[in-house]
């Protein structure tokens, strides 16, 4: 199936759930998806006999300056076509519901994106920090990010 | 029967005699376990197709020397939260053990420290020192890793004990005797005679020939669980539980853990040796048969043994606990009793 | 956290407790500095927890610090076991995001450098798994195989584990005159050392006990986690993304997808992922002995499309390859500036570790040293 087809059977499916479909130059084409509507969405994608993204390859967290996005990368080993969902989230309480009962392996991607980002995502089974310290303070990637001086009396080199 | 001893026939029953008999397996035991160790290097170079060491010495040879040493001068660490006396005291009684074995073992007919005539028992019974050994060490560590090297050893050790005893009982049968030089005797007259080709008999014995070599590749297989090498190096196992019971040891007591191992890879050679390959008696009947050739004759079997073990350490993987008990319980356990009876049903008829 | 049970027999009460241990960071057989807490009954073990990052460098955000270029050296350090591999969906994604055409020789070395390292990967796998088992002697026999493939790409770039070999829109230097000489000896002293291993240690009595029926990964469960490569073929799903989507040159060569079979036990067991490894290291040399005969003789300017300036266009991409030890993706967002926004590696080894707990419970701990083996991770990649 193209990105068009797929995004009409969304509409069918969530209705207007599924906000647009991107297709733009140099883009993977996309679909943008409220946040709430997200793990409906998903199993929508996973199980439906024409889809069946059975695989999910990626999920990241982006800090887009005025909002954070999570992306989803999907891919079906069946049909061996792939599309990108995108969720647009507010930067100030950043929560999503977490797809890990869809595909298990958002678990550990799901917390990456916590750490990194501090997205939280509604439901998660072990939301902790993953590749920081537990007791890390702040969350890296996000472009407002300030170095630390210090962490716990060692001076951090730059 | 003559003398069996060479010292008491220089020295006479005295002191001086005690302790130079107390002191001859050692003099054997420190070269040996230096050519083990070397011959560990070596063999394990060679089959991996590497050099070894090369720089110590001629080809490397005082390689075995440097490694004692740098063992040596090594800081003795004792962890803070051990158990102390009995840390310290396991890596002795290990090695107390492997060395008590020594008493018995006739090295060849003028030359066995202590003649008993229940040798076979005693060496028997002094070998379970080392699981006594290994579990205090492995519980005065502290440590997790030890602990579960302690009970793999004592679990593995006593399970082996039963396959191989049946295996010297079976050969006691056969000999009549639990006397190691009456073993041995019985055993003269050419490499026909030995007990893994029935002991002495008519043509007959033929059809006990197949339980014999079943008993010696148990008893075989027995010791190297006894001994925890490579496939049974269990309690050890280095990629599993770090190294098991002597995680914690370092320097000296660490030394002493390891030439017990050595030591014990050669008295577990020497049993069978003794018990199926004529101990000191020559292949070849009479003839190179003197008191000295018979040392000779011992110490290369044994060491074909050793050499044995060292081979296997270097090419097999290692069983899983379960697997292991699984062999000797269910497989060897079984087998041994069967050659037993065999055996000692051929004992009768003779 | 441990809980205490308490039976009532005969002759009074008797505790057991279960015990939680710490396997690693510096444990032998953890390939690396990673840390699973698990709880064990007696032997078996009932949970497990891994605790990944300590060895984080921030390359995601080191990535968005430095222009275009520069992120390959970082690349090259995630994975580094597997340097060239872990260059090639970057810089193909780059090409494919700046309209580049590299010359044909240059495909050519590509797929010969990046097969080879596979080798060289697969090689390790295939050593580190038998010394888990406590087999040290294949280890070695590998070893000595891969400094062969390791001293040619030092010839190449220089590097013996970091290459920074393949640029964006070419390479860093052609290859030497013996290139191609050297490659066939390469490829004839690993298929000797592999049938070798093949007997001493895949057909081995104990070995087979100690892998076959262990860690079993049925293939849903393996998609549904998500892993790739070596892992997921070993349970019996054909995927590989040379064969699927063929990117660079792959569609010219003749080479087969190995997946496992359940020849020793079950579908998806440890052996079965070893074996898959065994075999990909025939199918490469099949494949480099094709481009060696394929490969344009004459010398080339490898840097004739290297671009002086790198400003690509606003966009973003996710740019995926075949790593050995599975697929290997960038996600990167340009902003039209000579730094890249935002660069998310989709590391293979973290996807296929996160798998661990799910097929080690009710194993033994030394299974336990098994089915981490079998998945073959580095640290290096899973933590960034």
């Amino acid at each position: 199936m193209n990105p068009k087809d797929i995004f009409e059977l969304l509409k069918k499916e969530i209705g207007d759930q599924a906000l647009e479909l991107v297709e733009k130059e140099y883009h993977d084409p996309f679909i943008v998806v409220r946040a709430n509507s997200i793990v409906e969405t998903c199993l929508v994608l996973r199980d439906d006999p024409n889809t069946l993204f059975d695989y999910l390859v990626n999920l990241s967290g982006v800090d887009d300056k005025d909002k954070f996005v999570v992306v989803y990368h999907l891919y079906s080993l069946k049909h061996r076509h792939r599309i990108v969902l995108k969720v647009y989230l507010d930067r100030e309480n950043p929560h999503i519901p977490t797809v890990e009962r869809v595909w298990r392996s958002a678990n550990w991607h799901e917390r990456e994106a916590y750490d990194m980002f501090g997205i939280v995502f509604d439901g998660h089974s072990d939301l902790r920090r993953i590749l920081c310290p537990y007791d890390w303070e702040g969350h890296p990637l996000r472009k407002d990010y300030k170095t630390p001086d210090y962490y716990k009396g060692i001076k951090v080199p730059l | 029967m003559e003398s069996l001893n060479f010292v008491y026939d220089l020295l006479g029953k005295n002191i001086v005699a005690y302790i130079l008999l107390a002191l001859l397996p050692m003099a054997f035991l420190l070269p040996y376990a230096l050519v083990a160790i070397l011959g560990e290097l070596k063999i394990s170079a060679w089959i991996q197709e590497r050099l070894g060491p090369m720089r110590t010495g001629w080809k490397g040879v005082l390689q075995p020397i440097a490694e004692v040493v740098k063992l040596l001068q090594k800081e003795d660490i004792t962890p803070a939260a051990v158990n102390k006396p009995l840390f310290n005291l396991a890596p002795f009684v290990m090695f107390a053990g492997a060395y008590a074995a020594y008493a018995v073992i006739p090295f060849s007919s003028k030359f066995v420290p202590v003649n008993i005539n229940i040798g076979l028992f005693y060496v028997f019974a002094i070998s379970a020192f080392g699981v006594i050994a290994i579990v205090m060490g492995g519980w005065a560590s502290n440590n997790k890793y030890s602990l579960l090297g302690a009970m793999r050893a004592a679990a593995q050790m006593i399970s082996y004990e039963i396959p191989i005893a049946v295996a010297i009982l079976a050969i006691a049968t056969l000999a009549g005797s639990l006397d190691m030089q009456e073993i041995i005797y019985k055993q003269g007259g050419g490499f026909w005679n030995w007990n893994i080709f029935g002991g002495p008999g008519a043509i007959t014995k033929i059809w006990v020939i197949p339980f014999t070599v079943t008993l010696f590749l148990i008893y075989f297989i027995g010791s190297l669980a006894e001994t925890n090498r490579v496939p049974f190096d269990i309690p050890e196992g280095e990629s599993e539980i770090v190294a098991g019971y002597h995680t914690e040891y370092s320097g000296m007591k660490f030394a002493m853990f390891f030439f017990a191992e050595y030591s014990n890879m050669f008295i577990v050679s020497a049993i069978i040796t003794i018990l199926f390959l004529g101990g000191w008696q020559s292949p070849f009947g009479n003839f190179l048969n003197g008191p000295v050739w018979q040392a000779f004759w011992f110490v290369s079997k044994a060491m074909l043994f050793v050499f044995l073990q060292i081979w296997l350490r270097w090419t097999l993987p290692r069983l899983r606990v379960d697997q292991l008990m699984y062999v000797t319980w269910k497989v060897m356990l079984p087998i041994a009793f069967v050659a037993f009876f065999a055996v000692a049903l051929w004992a009768m008829i003779q | 956290m441990s809980e205490t049970k308490t039976f009532e027999i005969d002759f009074g009460k008797v505790y057991s407790e279960r015990m939680r241990l710490n396997v690693g960071p510096q444990h032998p057989s953890t390939h690396g500095v990673l840390r699973l807490e698990v709880e064990l009954e007696g032997e078996v073990v009932t949970e497990i927890v891994p605790h990944i990052g300590y060895l984080h460098r921030c390359f995601e955000k080191h990535a968005e610090n430095v222009t275009y270029p520069q992120v390959i050296p970082y690349i090259d350090r995630m994975d580094y076991i597997s340097s060239m591999n872990n260059e090639f969906p970057y810089v193909l994604g780059m090409e494919k995001l700046l309209g580049i055409e590299v010359p044909e020789k240059v495909q050519y070395i590509r797929v010969i450098c990046a097969e080879l390292n596979r080798i060289a990967n697969h090689q390790i796998a295939i050593a580190t798994f038998g010394l888990d088992s406590g087999a040290f002697t294949p280890f070695l026999y590998y070893f000595r195989d891969r400094e062969m493939i390791i001293t040619l790409f030092e010839k190449l770039s220089g590097g013996r584990l970091l290459y920074n070999y393949f640029w964006i829109g070419g390479l860093m230097h052609d290859v030497h005159p013996t290139f191609a000489e050297d490659c066939l000896e390469i490829v004839k002293q690993v298929r000797k050392t592999n049938d070798e291993a093949l007997d001493l240690l895949m057909y081995n009595k104990i070995f087979v006990e100690r892998t076959a029926n262990i860690g079993i990964l049925p293939a849903d469960v393996a998609i549904n986690y998500g892993c790739s490569g070596p892992v997921l073929r070993g349970s019996g799903v054909p995927y590989d993304l040379r064969k699927v989507e063929p990117y660079s040159i792959y569609d010219k060569f003749d080479f087969d997808v190995v997946v496992g079979k359940g020849e020793m036990g079950t579908l998806g067991d440890c052996w079965d992922r070893n074996i898959v490894r065994v075999r990909e290291i025939y199918e490469s040399c099949k494949i480099i002995e094709q481009a060696i005969e394929q490969m344009p003789k004459e010398p080339c300017d490898v840097r004739q499309a290297v671009p002086k300036r790198i400003k690509p266009p606003v966009g973003e991409f996710y740019c995926r390859a075949e790593n050995p030890k599975g697929e290997l993706g960038f996600y990167i967002i340009s902003d039209g500036s000579p730094k890249p926004t935002r660069v998310r590696a989709r590391a293979t080894s973290f996807v296929n570790l996160s798998v661990l707990p799910e097929i080690s419970k009710g194993y033994m701990i030394a299974d336990l040293i098994m089915i981490l083996g079998s998945l073959d991770i580095v640290l290096g990649e899973i933590d960034r």
